[in-house]
Order: C-alpha cells, then sequence, then structure tokens
C-alpha cells in the first residue's frame, strides 16, 4: 500500500506518481490522505490500480480514468469521473454537478445523491446513482446506461440520443424526446448486472424501474418536428 | 468565477473567532476570486448605538477629525475607529439617517459601506489575505459574518465594485455569478426611490431584496422573488442584522456547499473553504437545491 498524503506531499507530486505507474506494476494499492477537498485529484490514471481517498474532493476527482478503480470515501465536487475511458469510480457520497460528464466507458457510482447535469453528453459509460439525480441530467446522452434507484429532476434526458435510462422513482419532467419505453427482458438482464456491479443489488430490483429513452425525433432537423425542440 | 464563503454562529463560544473562522475561508477561495475581497461582519448590537461603516481613497485626509466635525453637526457623541482605508463611527442608533445625510455634506468623497446596529463591511481590491490583513478580519468577534472574492465580470475592478454590497440598514448580499436584466431592475428600483453607488449588477440583486424587505416581504419571500425577477446566473448569499439565507437560480452553474452542526451554518463556494471549521469531519454536508432558499434566523 502506498500512502500518499495531499496536504504535505502536494497534487502534481500525486500525479506525476500516478501517471507514471504503466502497465503492470507491484505498487498497486494506492491510499491518499487529506485530500480536503482539492481539484484533479487522481486525473489521467492508465494503469490497473486501485486508490482510496479518504476524505472529500473538489472539482474533476478521476476525470479521464482508464482502468483504475478508484474510490472516494467522502463526496466528490463537480465533474467527478468526467471524460472517464475505462475502469471503476465509487463515491461513497454525494456527487456535485455534471458526474461523469462525457463518459466514454468504465462504471461510475454514486452511493449518495448526484446534483444536476449527471451524464451530460456521455458516451457509454455507465452511472449508478443509489441516490437521486438532479435537473438536465443525461442532456444529449449518446451511449451508456444510467441506473438511478431513487428520483430524478427536470429535464431528464433532453435531446437524448441512444443511452438508456433506468430510474426507480419519479421523474419530475422528460426532457425533450426523451419517452418512456417498455421494460423488455434483456433490459431487465442489464439492469440486474448493473445493480450488481454498481453495489446496489441489495437495495433494488430490476422489476422496480421504468426505462426511459430517445423517441428519435431530433437526430436531424425536420421541420414537422419544429415544435418538439 | 467569484468565492463566497458564510458562517452564521449558533453556539456562542465560537463568537470571539468568527473573523479567524472567516478569514481561513476567505483565503481559500484566492483562486476563484484574485482580484478583490470583502467581508461583512455582524459583531453585534449595543444598546442604543449603530454602525456606519465608511470608505476614503484619501483616508488620512477625510478622516482626520471626522468624528468631532460628525459630533458638531449631529449635536450627539460620535466614536470613531479607523481601520486602513475604512473607519466605524459608532453613534446614537436614532441618528444614523441624520449622520449619513450630515456625512454626504462634510465629506462628499467618503463612501458609505454600511450601516445599522450590527453590520460592519470592509471591502478593497488586492488578494484576499492582503485585504483581511489591512482591516485586521482575522480578530474581530461577531455572530455572523460573509466574505466574497472577486472575480470582475460586469463591472470595473473598483473598491465600490466589490463585494458585499449593502442597501439597506443591516442588510448586505454577495453575489457569484451574472444577472442580464440588471439594467431594467436597477430603473424600476429607482423609480420605487432607491439609490445606487455603482453600475455593478449585484447591488441591484442587494437593493431589489431591500426594497422588497422595506416592503414588507420577510427574508424567505424576497429571496423567493429573486427567482422569478432576476435573469441570470447566481448564488446569492444574504445578510440581515439577526440572519443568513443562501438561494441558487434554478439553472444552479455556480456551485456551492453548505454544512451544519450544532455550533454552526456554513456555506462555501466548494467544500475547501469548509474543512478547517471546528467539527466539519462529523457536519452534515449538503449542496443546495436550485430554486430553493435556505435561511437561518436567530
Amino acid at each position: 500500500m502506498q500512502t500518499f498524503d495531499l496536504e504535505a506531499q502536494g497534487l502534481r507530486a500525486l500525479n506525476a506518481s500516478l501517471h507514471a505507474l504503466k502497465g503492470l506494476t507491484n505498487q498497486t494499492a494506492w491510499e491518499i490522505i487529506n485530500p480536503k477537498g482539492s481539484h484533479a485529484i487522481a486525473v489521467g490514471v492508465d494503469a490497473p490500480i486501485e486508490i482510496t481517498v479518504r476524505g472529500s474532493t473538489g472539482y474533476y476527482c478521476a476525470g479521464m480514468n482508464k482502468q483504475a478503480t478508484i474510490r472516494v470515501k467522502g463526496s466528490a465536487g463537480p465533474g467527478v469521473a468526467e471524460n472517464m475511458m475505462s475502469g471503476t469510480v465509487i463515491v461513497d457520497g454525494d456527487a456535485s454537478q455534471y458526474a461523469g460528464a462525457t463518459g466514454n466507458g468504465g462504471l461510475l457510482v454514486i452511493k449518495g445523491n448526484a446534483a444536476s447535469r449527471c451524464g451530460i453528453s456521455m458516451k457509454g459509460i455507465d452511472i449508478v446513482v443509489h441516490g437521486n439525480i438532479g435537473h438536465m441530467s443525461c442532456f444529449m446522452a449518446q451511449s451508456g446506461n444510467v441506473v438511478v434507484l431513487g428520483d430524478a429532476g427536470d429535464a431528464l434526458g433532453d435531446s437524448l440520443y441512444e443511452a438508456r435510462l433506468f430510474v426507480r422513482g419519479s421523474v419530475k419532467s422528460l426532457g425533450a424526446d426523451c419517452i418512456e419505453k417498455e421494460m423488455r427482458p434483456e433490459h431487465l438482464a442489464l439492469l440486474a448486472d448493473l445493480l450488481k456491479r454498481g453495489e446496489a443489488d441489495g437495495k433494488a430490483k430490476p422489476e422496480e424501474f421504468k426505462r426511459y429513452g430517445s423517441a428519435r425525433k431530433l437526430y436531424n432537423f425536420n421541420i414537422d418536428n419544429a415544435s418538439a425542440y | 468565477m467569484c468565492g463566497i464563503v458564510g458562517l452564521f454562529l449558533k453556539d456562542p463560544k465560537l463568537e470571539p473567532q468568527l473573523g479567524a473562522l472567516l478569514t481561513d475561508m476567505l483565503i481559500t477561495m484566492t483562486d476563484r476570486g484574485p482580484d478583490s475581497a470583502g467581508i461583512a461582519i455582524y459583531s453585534g448590537a449595543k444598546d442604543g448605538l449603530g454602525k456606519i461603516t465608511v470608505q476614503s481613497a484619501q483616508p488620512e485626509v477625510d478622516f482626520k477629525t471626522l468624528d468631532a466635525d460628525l459630533h458638531d453637526a449631529i449635536g450627539k457623541p460620535v466614536a470613531m475607529l479607523v481601520k486602513s482605508t475604512h473607519a466605524v463611527l459608532e453613534l446614537p442608533l436614532d441618528q444614523l439617517d441624520a449622520a449619513r445625510t450630515a456625512l454626504a455634506h462634510l465629506r462628499p468623497g467618503v463612501k458609505v459601506m454600511s450601516a445599522g446596529d450590527s453590520i460592519e463591511i470592509f471591502k478593497e481590491v488586492g488578494l484576499p489575505k492582503d485585504v483581511a490583513a489591512r482591516f485586521g478580519v482575522s480578530k474581530m468577534k461577531g455572530t455572523h459574518g460573509i466574505g466574497h472574492t472577486r472575480m470582475a465580470t460586469e463591472s470595473a475592478v473598483t473598491t465600490m465594485g466589490a463585494h458585499p454590497f449593502s442597501t439597506g440598514t443591516d442588510q448586505c448580499l454577495v453575489h457569484n455569478g451574472s444577472l442580464s436584466n440588471h439594467n431594467g431592475v436597477r430603473r424600476m428600483l429607482k423609480r420605487e426611490g432607491m439609490t445606487f453607488e455603482t453600475e455593478n449588477d449585484t447591488e441591484v440583486a442587494a437593493a431589489f431584496i431591500s426594497h422588497r424587505l422595506k416592503e414588507g416581504d420577510k427574508l424567505g419571500e424576497a429571496m423567493e422573488a429573486t427567482l422569478t425577477d432576476l435573469d441570470g446566473f447566481f448564488t446569492f448569499v444574504v445578510g440581515t442584522h439577526n440572519g443568513f439565507g443562501v438561494v441558487r437560480d434554478p439553472i444552479a452553474c455556480k456551485p456551492a456547499v453548505m454544512a451544519e452542526t450544532d455550533q454552526y451554518v456554513a456555506f462555501g463556494s466548494e467544500y475547501r473553504a469548509l474543512v478547517n471549521l471546528p467539527g466539519i469531519e462529523t457536519a452534515r454536508v449538503w449542496e443546495p437545491e436550485p430554486a430553493t432558499v435556505y435561511f437561518w434566523e436567530r
């Protein structure tokens, strides 16, 4: 276990140490202490390692992550796991706005609530939120899956492409071109897997969710759909 | 960008540390707003006494004999404490309006930062640590306070453009964001008799709330009205004689974190600003919801 005191050693030294780990390494377990809400903790990691952050983080924690498993033992500020490519990021507390934005792959788990714009413009990431998500979540989400055990705020999935959204609680309002869709057996199987990987299988069953997706009317401009914009 | 910090104490034992805690929070927010900084401290009322905090670009000229001159003008005792470019004038509470009128006549170059029975506002251009040091904020005591670090967008980097803005007795407001309809709202408020010192958008928000309070709104109602009447991006933190409130616009782009313990309610633009508060490890920490008014009153 490598222990890194962020307050004493500094952010640049931390991220330089993590970036130096390429491919297989013996330093597979890292612990970051005294994060104190700092920005850009463990951004751009590209190695199959496990990182535990002991406390709450500021902007962009675990951004652009590849391969690593990063666990935040606290809450995360705006843009956690932004543009993640692969690997897993688990936030034990809440996440601020645009969690998992533009994510290409990997799994983001938020054990508390996520604020506004969760999964905005996501491109393949899977996001499991144990609590609620805020307004304008999954705006222009292109692909990937979002699972919300609680409620969703206003304008869920506005201008949605092909991401699949599963919400167990209420949806305050759906965004333009986002509609409720039939839950088929393959979706239940997908949900069961996501709940398990998202450490939520004891909390909810796939049958309790509703599925939302794109009505596919806004992909290309069509004058007949002008009122839907 | 801009950074906001705020602290509302529930536990009187922390009151001697209010300035020190706020200074630490303010300096942490330097990179959100390095061009100017300000702080409003509610230091507690003394029976029958009020305070006017004034600012001058030439303090050695303007503040010389100001207390005596003001005494002569209003015929009541005036005590003055000079702190760098600011001075706190202590005088009978019922003389606040008379003193402001006399002040405008005696020292036309002097600007009033705040007036009331408890509030003192200190603000200047410069790094937050330098601004806090020149006014000795870390030694100040009080019941609640609000600080701001400014990265200017809507008006020039000047002392009067720094926050907090005070547009009513014992009231103040700080802002992260920018308003797009402030010129129209300013015109409307001018017709209603409100006066303005700057072209700044935040001053309009402060005056909007002051006007609503004057019309009989409670603090929560006045803050609620900002959601319908002010257009733009905002996180506002508002202080009154006995209260402290927070509201974010419905889009809620501007960050905000709150923490509450048995001892205090704290606000920070980021969690970083709160990490050195006593008991933060076990505090209830949350992000205030968009378009939702939060306020605490003692």
